[in-house]
């Protein structure tokens, strides 16, 4: 990678000279022209090298050939063959198309969730709180649980959620059942919880950005124009918090579809997801398989993406 | 339809922005709110229309108190200062906006956020979007959407400050011409003594959270009621006679030299300004500010002027009609 990465850094630096030999220039618009591509350099080589460069090998390596112990720099499909065996029949849905229902299953209830409770909680600490130090207070509190790394955070429901748990115990104590419940943990609902738990506050934060840049005369005009309140919810906060809408389910999608930590610690390690399947082929040292994987997520991702800002330009029109 | 405040009060913790204010204001008349900022006014217009709770007193729009009625339920509506169009609609959607919160259909609101924006001149521009008008486009806008559900009483918060002062006295021209049109009742919240002149039927001279005078505006000019309101208007001189009574003297009603009459005092002159049709002398004068110099000043005709011409440092008789005085309560 590095190799790569190299060989292509003279040529950013070369590209101010190109324009040089433009004869009708002066000295100065060359001049500034050059210290314009300068000043875009830094940022480019950082893309380039952390960016374009993995991507570009993991496209290349998923057209290489592998065996049980090493890796073929040869040109195949195979990869992408063995990613979609046995789709052609209609009758029985294959393992790839059953591991992406699951994983999209996971990522809409997912992004249901935080959507429903970013909203709210954005919503909340925007409109309703009025000092601006309680607002950063607030926001803080929605941090906290950052301070602590993902794997401890969802390891912490074990306790609480297991055969024996914290909440099977208590409303047993109570006398509210009579035998544990069973799907509390290592289930599609304690998978859910953690992804909800994990990833809320990627929606709360910009969507309340968005929120915080109405203008509060916007709500007056509304109630003055003899909207209630779930109106002017509806047709003025949410249409203008649409673009943090946006951003918050993008980072909620993007998360959720590449996850395998989550769905592998939360689901007792029995549930699949796309995540999971590169990261077994991984370990099984498969990476040009793993790679083709990558690759296929990467375009079912670019298209959620892709249609819902489709949707939200729709929704505009309205 | 009338408007009447009783006793009108606002408390905001311990200030009082507006103090038992007392105000009828008749059906279809144009009234306009002057003060400086801070004297209550944008309150009492935020209380009449709904959008700032009463801590006591009363407003009465037509027959009856309107306590916490909506804004729609007392048949208001408010044109904001910074107009407050919705960035995400379209001019059309945002006059229509009000009708869709009623739940009138698509083709019935649409024709008439059309027809309103025909009446303001926007309806060419009827699918623009708000970021793609001009300060006074915006305006107009806002109107159109502040008159489209056909309100008894148009609330206006400082509506011509962010215009050019071109602009600002073609609107003005405008909005006389919509509330004649209309036939409704204004309540025109400004800072300007020129705005509130050319406007109102009733103009309601605000300090303090409290009204220091409300009549017409030829009134208002020829008999102020207090120092305060001499002083606001402008174009007035308030001197404090030796019996420690104040009058106003309008600047133009000031006489000079020869004309200036048995009371006259000596002045000098301090400024000499030229306006065209007139000129604008300021004195100093000892004796008529009680303690130390009176600024007074004399609008002189540009003709008599030229006649028997100032300079400055010069000292001469400066008098009054006693006639023009008018005698200003404390």
């Amino acid at each position: 990678m590095t190799d790569t990465a190299l060989s292509s850094l003279p040529a950013i630096a070369k590209t101010p000279a190109v324009t040089a030999p433009t004869t009708s220039l002066t000295a100065k618009t060359r001049r500034r022209r050059a210290l314009a591509y300068l000043q875009a350099a830094p940022l480019a080589l950082v893309f380039l090298v952390f960016f374009v460069v993995p991507l570009a090998l993991t496209l290349i390596v998923s057209f290489w050939s592998y065996n049980e112990y090493e890796i073929i720099p040869a040109f195949t499909v195979q990869n992408y063959i063995d990613v979609f065996e046995g789709c052609l029949n209609t009758a029985d849905a294959c393992t790839t198309v059953r591991t992406y229902l699951s994983t999209l299953k996971f990522c809409a209830l997912t992004w249901v969730f935080t959507l429903v409770i970013g909203f709210t909680v954005a919503y909340f600490v925007a409109f309703h709180v009025r000092s601006k130090t309680m607002q950063m207070a607030l926001f803080l509190v929605c941090t906290i649980p950052f301070w602590t790394s993902n794997v401890i955070r969802m390891i912490s429901w074990i306790p609480l959620l297991g055969r024996n748990g914290l909440v099977n115990d208590t409303l047993m104590g109570m006398g509210l059942i009579k035998s544990p419940i069973e799907g509390l943990l290592y289930s599609d609902f304690s998978v859910v919880l953690a992804f909800v738990h994990l990833n809320t506050v990627f929606m709360i934060v910009p969507i309340f950005n968005s929120m915080a840049r109405i203008d509060r005369s916007l709500i007056e005009a509304a109630y003055d124009s003899g909207a209630t309140g779930w109106q002017t919810l509806w047709n003025v906060v949410v249409p203008l918090a649409k673009p943090g809408i946006a951003i918050g389910s993008i980072f909620v999608i993007t998360l959720v579809m590449g996850d395998f930590v989550t769905v592998g610690v939360m689901g007792g390690q029995q549930i699949a997801s796309v995540g999971k399947v590169i990261q077994v082929q991984m370990s099984a040292l498969q990476l040009p398989a793993a790679a083709a994987n990558a690759v296929v997520l990467l375009g079912a991702v670019m298209l959620m993406i892709v249609a819902m800002t489709r949707l939200i330009d729709l929704r505009k029109e309205l | 339809m009338d408007v009447e405040l009783i006793r009108l009060t606002k408390r905001y913790g311990h200030t009082t922005a507006v103090d038992g204010i007392d105000l009828k204001v008749r059906s279809g008349a144009y009234c306009c709110l002057l003060g400086p900022s801070g004297c209550g006014k944008t309150t009492t217009l935020r209380m009449i229309g709904g959008h700032e709770t009463v801590s006591s007193g009363d407003v009465v729009i037509g027959p009856k108190a309107v306590g916490d009625a909506t804004p729609a339920e007392r048949g208001t509506a408010m044109m904001f200062q910074s107009y407050a169009l919705f960035p995400h609609l379209n001019c059309r959607d945002n006059v229509a906006f009000s009708l869709k919160m009623r739940g009138i259909g698509k083709t019935e609101r649409r024709a008439k956020a059309l027809a309103m924006l025909d009446l303001v001149q926007m309806a060419h521009l009827a699918e623009r979007l708000p970021a793609q008008l001009s300060g006074g486009q915006q305006q107009r806008v806002a109107l159109a959407r502040a008159l489209v559900t056909g309100p008894k009483v148009l609330l206006l918060d400082e509506p011509l400050s962010a215009l050019d002062p071109f602009l600002r006295v073609r609107m003005r021209t405008e909005l006389k011409r919509l509330q004649a049109e209309l036939g409704i009742t204004f309540i025109h919240v400004t800072h300007s003594q020129e705005e509130a002149m050319a406007l109102s039927d009733l103009v309601v001279v605000m300090n303090g959270g409290r009204i220091e005078q409300a009549a017409d505006p030829r009134t208002i000019f020829e008999r102020p009621a207090t120092a305060f309101v001499a002083r606001f208007i402008g174009g007035h001189n308030i001197i404090r006679l030796p019996d420690a009574t104040e009058v106003a003297v309008r600047a133009d009603r000031m006489r000079l030299g020869a004309e200036a009459g048995p009371g006259a005092v000596p002045a000098r002159v301090v400024s000499i300004e030229y306006q065209g049709t007139s000129v604008h002398v300021g004195f100093e004068a000892d004796g008529l500010g009680g303690s130390g110099a009176a600024a007074l000043t004399a609008v002189i005709d540009d003709g008599a002027y030229a006649g028997h011409p100032l300079a400055l440092g010069q000292t001469v008789p400066l008098g009054w009609d006693a006639a023009a005085a008018h005698r200003l309560s404390a």
